[in-house]
């Protein structure tokens, strides 16, 4: 028996990986009356607090688009959409190994289980709730154009950058608690760090770049192009974006790999 | 022997602690970083396991009782030396890992299998075994939630020992339940020891050791400080743990030539000059008691120092370890003070030997309250050894003589 982080050993305990997400989508339905619902509303609940907000302010911006009363809340959801399933990944392989130390002490089976799971649960939370944007985008008669068919490839790339950063931040707070407090305030200023509220053309020129520090910012954008702006998204920026992604993803893997025999020892 | 079914080599595990944890995680990259200390919670242990051989771990807390079966296990990688098994090896270190509230038993038993890495199918085919094992009815199919701690347990133990392993290792659990279901637990246990499984288990319950082990190991502060039969360890470790209290004494372990093991230890300030066991009424010495006889025992015991409390206490053991009865003389509310060097006292113990056929042994402790603990002057498992024969009394088996009669009543007339 292997502990270490190998695609092999999670084949062998497919099973397990699929039977705890389930478990994760059972944990939401039962008991509460709106159950899966609350993973949809969250967001759209928050679309709708910006919306309200700064539809004013932003609304003027977005002109041009085929719906203006609702194209600021279309391009909120847009952005919201990418962010959530982002912001979901990092946060919830923050604590992945914290919050299943007891399993880790206790049970050998190869530890790249527990990010597969997040991995999984993640990524049915966001079809969900692309599925739920859509309908939105239909009733404020808006329909999708075939650039949709870039969605795949722009969720894929999402995952690669979030896993990655997630499972960096993962393993350092396994073993440097206080990563854990810092993660959740650098994710605040992501957020607003990130075309997602506001349109790039607000910013300062000189700041602008700025925005492209931040790996969630081509995301972002190719999310809205596809989504509301109805045009594929800059290919040159998510080719570059993924060899990013593809070097984050591969030194958390190697950073996973090498923190594991370790890792128990310090739960 | 036959090849070990589970070898260990060397093992060593050390938990080290650095200045700063960034530079723990540097240490995984080769670039050299001292750390500030060290601590090695196991060191140096070999061992090789036989198919079908039991193996029992005993140790005080922090001995390195768990982190040696973690490391057999695999949740904790070692820091030298190398374990390998040849097949499965299932670790029942806490029951009920990865089971879900809100799962029903049979689901969590699909989960939890999953989380041992079994394969869906094999799973569908030991499910009714599991049900049936675990013996809950229709709760089996209800939440988890709903069940009561025992029927947790149940469930949780029918899954974790579905699968025959060749090496199983147990870390306290099998005080499962209710009395029925221990037995049962006991019962599976035992027969994957005859199917071939390599067992390995902590427990602090030194009665299961004596039963099921074929071996004992015993660990102190991480190392592997003696391994043998059973009795011989874990006299020696309940010898050990009282001289820890005290200091002086060091252990002595005699084997007898009936089989049977002498351990002695203590401080010496009184001593046992002589145990005897006679027949209540012609004074005779005995080396063999039928059943249901009035017998005596006698205790002389020689006062070397001053000492303020003196307490005798017996234990009745049977040929297999048993404790068949104990008490001292502090229960019975018979301490003796004030006592000075060149005294003797003497004890006599005067009962009817309603004891099965068998051998049995009485192991005098002299300490100064109900323990051991505090001051363990002198203890000594086994210091007489006598047969129990049934001469006149009709066949049983047992270690008890009960007055029991049948009474037989026929009904009707053909």
């Amino acid at each position: 028996m292997t502990i270490a982080p190998n695609l092999a050993g999670a084949w062998r305990y497919r099973q397990f990986i699929l039977s705890s997400i389930r478990a994760e989508i059972r944990a939401r339905f039962t008991r509460s009356r709106l159950g899966g619902l609350w993973m949809i509303v969250h967001p759209l609940a928050q679309a709708a607090v910006f919306a309200l907000v700064l539809a004013e302010v932003m609304g003027a911006r977005l002109s041009g688009l085929s719906s203006d009363r609702f194209a600021y809340a279309l391009y909120l959801l847009s952005g919201m959409l990418a962010w959530s399933l982002f912001s979901e990944l990092v946060t919830r392989c923050l604590t992945l190994f914290i919050d299943n130390g007891n399993l880790l002490k206790k049970m050998p089976f190869p530890r790249i289980c527990l990010p597969l799971i997040v991995t999984g649960s993640a990524l049915l939370n966001n079809v969900l709730l692309l599925i739920a944007i859509i309908v939105v985008f239909a009733f404020s008669g808006h329909v999708p154009s075939v650039h949709l068919v870039w969605m795949p490839a722009l969720m894929l790339l999402t995952l690669a950058v979030g896993l990655g950063v997630g499972l960096l931040v993962g393993v350092f707070n396994v073993f440097v608690r206080d990563v854990g407090q810092v993660v959740p305030v650098v994710l605040q200023f992501g957020f607003w760090l990130a075309p997602i509220a506001y349109t790039p053309d607000i910013v300062p020129p000189t700041l602008r770049r700025l925005l492209y520090l931040n790996p969630m910012t081509p995301i972002v954008r190719g999310y809205q192009d596809v989504m509301l702006f109805g045009r594929a998204p800059d290919a040159a920026g998510l080719a570059w974006l993924t060899v990013v992604a593809l070097v984050l993803l591969g030194a958390a893997l190697v950073l996973f790999r090498r923190a594991t025999p370790e890792m128990v020892d310090v739960l | 022997m036959n090849e070990p079914i589970l070898s260990v080599a060397r093992l060593g595990k050390a938990y080290r602690s650095y200045k700063s944890e960034w530079l723990r995680m540097l240490s995984w990259f080769g670039v050299s970083v001292g750390y500030s200390t060290e601590h090695w919670a196991l060191r140096d242990v070999s061992l090789g396991v036989a198919a079908g051989e039991a193996i029992g771990i005993v140790g005080q807390n922090g001995a390195g009782k768990s982190t040696l079966l973690k490391l057999i296990a695999g949740t904790l990688s070692p820091s030298e030396g190398e374990v390998r098994a040849r097949g499965r090896i299932a670790a029942i270190l806490e029951l009920g890992m990865g089971f879900n509230p809100e799962f029903s038993g049979r689901q969590n038993a699909l989960h939890a299998t999953g989380l041992m890495g079994i394969a869906r199918d094999e799973v569908a085919h030991a499910m009714p075994e599991i049900e049936s094992f675990a013996e809950i009815g229709e709760y089996f199919d209800q939440p988890l939630r709903t069940y009561s701690s025992g029927m947790q347990m149940r469930v949780a133990f029918a899954v974790a020992t579905a699968f025959r392993p060749e090496v199983l290792i147990v870390d306290e659990a099998l005080s499962v339940g209710d009395a029925y279901f221990q037995h049962k637990s006991f019962g599976r246990i035992r027969q994957f020891k005859e199917k071939g499984t390599a067992l390995l288990f902590v427990t602090h319950g030194l009665a299961d050791i004596r039963a099921l082990c074929d071996r004992v190991v015993l660990l102190d502060r991480g190392r592997m400080v003696r391994e043998g039969a059973p009795d011989e360890v874990v006299d020696y470790y309940n010898a050990m743990i009282a001289e820890r209290e005290k200091t002086t004494v060091a252990v002595e372990q005699i084997r007898l030539g009936d089989g049977w093991l002498r351990t002695r230890s203590g401080t010496g300030e009184a001593t046992l000059a002589e145990l005897t066991l006679t027949d209540a009424d012609s004074n005779q010495e005995l080396m063999s008691v039928r059943v249901g006889e009035r017998i005596v025992l006698t205790a002389r015991i020689r006062v070397h120092d001053s000492i303020p409390r003196l307490v005798l206490g017996y234990m009745l053991r049977d040929r297999v370890g048993n404790l068949v009865w104990g008490t001292n003389t502090w229960h019975t509310g018979q301490v003796v003070e004030n006592l000075h060097a060149g005294e003797t006292v003497e004890y006599t113990l005067c009962f009817t030997c309603n004891l099965g056929p068998g051998s049995y042994s009485f192991s005098p402790a002299l300490v100064s309250t109900d323990t051991h603990l505090e001051r363990n002057y002198e203890w000594t498992d086994n210091a007489l050894v006598f047969e129990v024969i049934n001469t006149d009394k009709q066949y049983f088996v047992g270690t008890n003589w009960l007055d029991a009669g049948f009474q037989i009543r026929r009904d009707g007339s053909h």
